[in-house]
């Protein structure tokens, strides 16, 4: 019980996080991408806020031998840079770049009720569900 | 730049970085909101309660803000909604191809200094920047 509530404060900061730096907003981070038109450098200092925070929380956990709560850490350790990595980040630029929503403002955003929220959001988690498929077709063909 | 807002970015920012170090550190996990939301599908009860948990704080965090009395920002959205659906889909596909969206590769990613995530996140961005460009500035008006 005690790991769930754990688990529920984390997501009240970051979304506290995403709320108050605006970047629930749409509007907001095509703004910072959109370096032809009328700039909002706004995302750019989130990011810099965040890495200021998570840096030596990341920095601390190097020299741990396992977290707090668990028996080993669950950090991915390849390495590699393959097509999978790029063509995923290329394909979500695009969809980043068309509606501004990426998945953690999208979450926070559903409070909002707001039907153009919960479109992107459905849409979204097809297509996690897409990805699914995807991966036991391919899985089975090799 | 009239709709530059730094303090309030800068401190947001802090909130989402303070949230990747206690998650790895009480957990040993990466917040990478993508990754956690693909991991419903399928996976023990436990894990998919614990999951649930996280993304119901995302969600409970705006409206108690709100209801302390902070001003969030109004959300506007431009995409229509075919283009939402296009763009959901390719968000929430193309983050699980590519193992992890901006929190992922973009905050803990950087904050580790993964190779695969500094290339990730400058490749998501600049597909981005280059996709507003074009719905922008080269079909929009």
């Amino acid at each position: 019980m005690i790991r769930i509530i754990g688990a529920l404060a984390v997501g009240l900061l970051f979304g506290a996080g995403v709320s108050v730096s605006g970047m629930i907003n749409p509007a907001k981070v095509l703004g910072f991408l959109d370096f032809a038109g009328n700039w909002d450098p706004t995302l750019g200092l989130v990011m810099l806020g965040a890495l200021i925070a998570a840096v030596p929380g990341y920095a601390l956990a190097k020299r741990l031998d396992a977290p707090l709560t668990e028996y080993r850490f669950h950090i991915p350790t390849t390495r590699h840079i393959d097509l999978p990595l790029v063509a995923g980040a290329v394909m979500f630029g695009i969809g980043w770049g068309l509606a501004g929503f990426c998945p953690g403002p999208a979450i926070a955003a559903l409070s909002t009720g707001l039907e153009d929220v919960l479109i992107f959001f459905a849409a979204m988690i097809a297509g996690m569900g897409l990805f699914r498929v995807f991966s036991i077709l391919r899985r089975k063909q090799a | 730049m009239d709709n530059f807002t730094p303090f309030a970015g800068l401190g947001g920012g802090l909130l989402i970085g303070a949230a990747a170090s206690l998650f790895v550190l009480v957990y040993g996990r990466v917040l990478g909101i993508s990754g956690i939301l693909g991991g419903l599908f399928g996976g023990a009860r436990e894990e998919i309660l614990f999951r649930l948990a996280l993304i119901a704080g995302i969600v409970i965090a705006p409206l108690l803000l709100t209801s302390a009395g902070t001003n969030l920002p109004d959300i506007t959205v431009s995409a229509s909604w075919p283009m939402l659906i296009v763009a959901g889909l390719l968000v929430g596909f193309g983050t699980r191809l590519g193992n992890g969206c901006t929190s992922g590769h973009g905050v803990c990613g950087l904050a580790r200094l993964s190779r695969r995530s500094i290339v990730a996140t400058l490749v998501f961005f600049a597909t981005a920047a280059v996709t507003v460009y074009a719905v922008r500035h080269v079909f929009g008006g």
